[in-house]
């Protein structure tokens, strides 16, 4: 299919043939979960609940979300997992996320998978011993200053006490040491543990150094895993402004920068999913602004520093930055003017993760292809219709299940960045504080939005609009590609990277143009074989 | 200089740190994507079956289908019965399989379901309608590792199917945790032999498909029930490996816990003889299989193999002065590290260092026995952390080994000569060859041609001349 016209097809046939195949209760349910989108209505989407069993999911556990992606990519911790060997091993630095320390001898233990290894005789007798063992072990070994327990599912069923191990640890080696209760089974997808490592980050690290730190203007990145170098390059535009970046949660970070975190003036959010929670806390104990920022596509990475040169209102700051994206984008330019050509009205369908399916919408949009359908693996309402609908999403049994921690102004260190008025003046020019619009308002009428899509689905996408690139992960990859189409990977990038900032863009750009110029895909027909299209022969049929 | 045989092996560590092994249901469900019309299912929260899926998938390149029961906070108080049947209903429905295949997990042991209990109860539920087979294995990831998941789960699929009342014409091939090309090997040699051999599990096809014209759900492939059913009524069993499962014991487990393998199983319940023998890797190794081969089908070895042994020796005379007197680490699941330590005695390369996650606590006389040198030495229960800092005192020349090996290689600057499971970070890791003497003329080779472009590398003249 290709688009010709502003307009996208239509989907309304495709919805009905897709939700025909269900029994009625799950048509009922996915009903909800599939949304013709119209940028100019109120539309609720069904998110962030129940995978049903037996359907294959690319969802991850509670683990996934806390140890893989939160704290997975700090380098100065060590990551302990208690639990039998498979969770750490899985873990192991999967998703691609990189660090540079500042020199050889610098603390980094990211290469590092530490399991207690638990054997059924810690099942039966209680594991602490070994976690004590293997904690006071580390210790001998690398003399880190922090180290992290994340338990796995078999912990919270036999009641071992992370939490208390770690306080006596603490006491007893001195560090800075503390649990995760992040089983498997807590939540409905990685997405809990999103939560719980942001509770345990604040609560643990958020704040313990008040040695100020020097800067004009200063901000934390939030919601940034530095995947294939993403946040070296984010990095490299904003010490060019001026800016100083305290920390990143968590790309190239590590727990000493996240202690002084609070000394930031502005917490610009990447992925919101993943981290809004730590930027409401630290704006509620500490005073600290926070707004949505992207620096995925170009045009999105000069928006988002525009918006901080906005934010803390200084001339100087502003000119910086027209000159940093005055420099930076002719090689933007002339890439993309290349490549554009090619890739005009090409089609593209994106589902992944709780953020990723809308960045990289931006990149498509500078390449001029339609992004004909998204969805997110584990975002939740807000990311799909904006934070406006928070008030009004049902709190189930499972997300009941993850602590929201009781939040108060800091008595000494609260500290307003801005007065009221100046928050409202701000919002009145256009900055959207404490925001998030969400993925929804930003696609195009007719587009496609599907939550937690599965197989069956992404069959019936591929054929009804036979897209020239399905933005996805590993686990779609070789599904995706065995129907004809290729799959960009947007959790680990193929290899690939960066694509985040200006010079990430053009990356993009080219893989994109190879992707979609492929010439494999004219060999699949052998010569001896009559014409066949590669046809879906799916049919679903779920309870 | 310390060596391995004067290194004590620490036992008393506390932690594993970048673990030499994976966990059971990994080993569980490869096993059973070699079932043809099979749908795994891994009974426990859904973070295993997809962290599962993502490492296959990572290796073979592959879609790989595996089902969750997707355990909440309420399925752990309540028990997993509930989400048990509605995952088994929608597997049913959805891709209307021959067989479900359940493996457990740390979850679902812990809590005590009993899966078994399960299956008959939805088998009773749904007494009228025409279901799957069933297979169950227990694999709580706190026994053993990946192996013995593999082997418990072959000997699961065994016992549920094995039946006496066929005709006894062929033979069994269990071949253990090999690679989807070494299958296909052994398919064409069991063929040039005319020996009629039900192998299992076969994911020769099913983790390795060619391009599709449409798409399978179930990718076609592997071992059909018909034929798991056979292997009841075969006229003898082949079995690679020396270790196996024996490694599914721990402090708390006793030695006869351990379940016997599917060949085992097969020689204590329906007396079918067992020969048990190494991966064939290496001249000897794979003589011995060509001998066994040669007794069942009664017929010499066809002039096809005795041409590919001729070349194996061949390459061994050109390139044993590549190899001769270097100094490898090996490391990997016990039994694929016995098979290459045989093959590196042949070729004259010292193991310095050999390392296996497992824990079995026979390989070493093993292969002491095997090959009669009593300096070669396995250390059990490795991490890759104690393979460094071995490595750092021990100056290998290569490291031969999967992909969790590279950062040690790398730091080393040493060529990591990757075999075995799992390899992400090449293409090709399920079309390596092992096996035969064609899978060993092929190692032999990338071994040779590491050194070789490793010197080359580092050679300040840049010979490109042998």
């Amino acid at each position: 299919m290709k688009v010709e016209e502003k307009i996208l097809p239509d989907p309304s046939a495709l919805k009905k043939e897709i939700l025909s195949k269900y029994p009625s209760k799950i048509a009922k349910k996915r009903e909800k979960q599939l949304i013709i989108n119209d940028p100019e209505k109120d539309q609720p989407i069904q998110a962030n609940v129940r995978t049903i069993p037996g359907i294959i999911t690319q969802r991850g556990c509670t683990y996934a979300g806390c140890k893989g992606v939160v704290l997975g990519p700090t380098r100065d911790i060590i990551n302990l997992v208690h639990g039998p060997i498979g969770c750490s091993f899985y873990a192991w630095l999967t998703r691609r996320n990189q660090t540079k320390p500042p020199s050889p001898d610098a603390p980094n233990y990211m290469m590092y998978s530490f399991s207690t290894d638990m054997q059924d005789s810690n099942i039966v007798f209680g594991g602490e011993i070994k976690l004590k063992a293997a904690i006071r072990e580390a210790f001998e070994i690398f003399k880190p200053k922090n180290i992290g327990i994340f338990s796995t599912c078999p912990v919270g069923l036999i009641g071992d006490d992370v939490h208390a191990v770690a306080r006596e640890m603490k006491e007893e080696l001195g560090i800075n040491i503390f649990g995760f209760s992040c089983e498997g089974y807590k939540g409905v997808s990685q997405s809990a543990g999103h939560h719980i490592a942001n509770n345990g980050v604040f609560k643990h690290v958020v704040g313990l150094n008040d040695t100020p730190v020097e800067g004009k203007y200063k901000i934390n990145l939030l919601g940034e895993y530095n995947i294939g170098g993403d946040a070296f390059e984010i990095e490299r535009i904003l010490e060019k402004c001026g800016i100083t970046l305290i920390s990143t949660f968590s790309g190239n970070s590590t727990i000493d920068s996240f202690e002084q975190a609070h000394h930031a003036d502005l917490n610009v959010v990447m992925c919101h999913r993943s981290i809004n929670y730590l930027a409401e806390m630290m704006e509620t104990k500490f005073g600290i602004p926070w707004f949505k920022v992207n620096f995925i596509g170009a045009e999105a990475t000069a928006k988002s520093l525009r918006k901080i040169g906005q934010y803390f209102e200084d001339k100087a700051l502003i000119d910086k930055i027209e000159e940093v994206i005055a420099e930076e984008m002719p090689p933007v330019k002339e890439a993309l003017e290349k490549i554009k050509p090619r890739t005009k009205g090409k089609l593209a369908m994106l589902f992944v993760g709780g953020s990723r399916a809308h960045h990289y919408q931006e990149l498509f949009n500078e390449l001029e292809m339609e992004t004909v359908s998204a969805g997110y693996e584990f975002g939740h309402r807000d990311d799909y219709e904006g934070r406006k609908v928070i008030p009004t999403i049902q709190v189930d049994a499972d997300s009941r299940n993850i602590e929201e921690l009781h939040v108060e102004k800091d008595e000494t260190r609260y500290r307003p960045r801005k007065t009221e008025e100046q928050l409202k003046a701000l919002e009145a020019k256009g900055l959207e504080i404490s925001g998030y619009s969400g993925m929804m308002p930003s696609m195009k009428k007719n587009a496609l939005v599907i939550d937690d899509v599965n197989h069956w689905e992404t069959e019936k996408l591929i054929e009804f609009y036979k897209p020239d690139v399905f933005c996805a992960g590993i686990k779609e990859k070789y599904v995706v590609q065995k129907m004809g189409i290729p799959l960009k990977q947007l959790h680990s990038y193929d290899y690939g990277g960066p694509y985040a900032g200006f010079a990430g863009a053009i990356n993009f750009y080219k893989d994109i143009d190879k992707l979609t110029g492929a010439t494999v895909w004219k060999y699949l027909q052998a010569p001896w074989e009559t014409h066949k299209q590669v046809e879906a022969n799916f049919v679903i049929d779920v309870l | 200089m310390k060596t391995t045989a004067t290194y004590k092996e620490n036992t008393t560590a506390a932690a594993t740190t970048n673990a030499c092994k994976v966990c059971s249901p990994l080993g569980a469900s490869v096993a059973f994507k070699g079932i043809k019309g099979c749908v795994p299912l891994i009974h426990g929260s859904q973070g295993c079956s997809t962290y599962i899926r993502r490492y296959l998938i990572s290796h073979y390149k592959e879609p790989v289908d595996i089902a969750s029961s997707n355990f909440s906070q309420d399925t752990t108080i309540f028990g997993g019965h509930r989400n048990f049947n509605k995952g088994i209903d929608n597997i049913i429905r959805q891709y209307k399989p021959e067989v479900i295949a359940i493996a457990s997990t740390c979850l679902s042991e812990t809590i005590g379901e009993d899966i078994k209990g399960l299956i008959s109860a939805y088998k009773a539920q749904h007494k009228d309608e025409p279901l799957p087979h069933f297979v169950a294995v227990s694999t709580p990831s706190y026994q053993g590792t990946h192996m013995d998941g593999f082997h418990e789960a072959v000997a699961s699929i065994v016992a549920a199917f094995a039946e006496r009342r066929f005709k006894r014409s062929h033979i069994n091939l269990f071949p253990g945790f090999v690679s989807p090309e070494d299958i296909r090997h052994l398919k064409e040699i069991l063929e040039a032999f005319g020996i009629e051999a039900i192998i299992l599990p076969d994911y020769s096809e099913s983790l390795d498909n060619p391009n599709w014209e449409e798409y399978h759900r179930i990718p076609p492939g592997g071992t059909s029930v018909n034929d798991i059913k056979k292997t009841g009524s075969a006229q003898a069993s082949i079995e690679f490996g020396h270790i196996l499962n024996l490694g599914n014991i721990n402090n708390s487990v006793n030695d006869s816990k351990v379940n016997p393998t599917g060949a085992a199983f097969l020689q204590n319940n329906f007396g079918i003889p067992n020969m048990r023998i190494g991966m064939p890797i290496g001249i000897k190794a794979t003589d011995l299989f060509f001998e066994k081969l040669e007794g069942i089908a009664q017929i010499k070895t066809p002039e096809k193999y005795t041409k590919e042994r001729g070349r194996l020796i061949d390459a061994y005379i050109d390139g044993h002065k590549y190899v001769f007197g270097k100094k490898a680490v090996v490391y990997g699941e016990e039994d694929f590290v016995i098979a290459m330590m045989m093959f590196l005695d042949e070729i004259g390369i010292e193991p310095v260092l050999c390392a296996t996650g497992g824990e079995s606590g026979k390989a070493q006389d093993r292969i002491r026995q095997l090959t009669g040198n009593s300096k070669l030495t396995i250390l059990q229960g490795m991490d890759f952390e104690t393979i460094a800092s071995l490595s750092r005192e021990l100056k290998p020349d290569i490291m031969i080994g999967n992909s969790k090996g590279y950062y040690i290689a790398r730091e080393l600057n040493i060529p990591l000569v990757r075999v075995g499971f799992p390899i992400h970070d090449r293409m090709g890791g399920q079309r390596i060859l092992h096996l035969g003497y064609k899978g060993t003329t092929q190692l032999f080779d990338s071994i040779c041609n590491a050194l070789i472009e490793y010197k080359q590398n580092n050679s300040p003249v840049g010979y490109k001349y042998m």
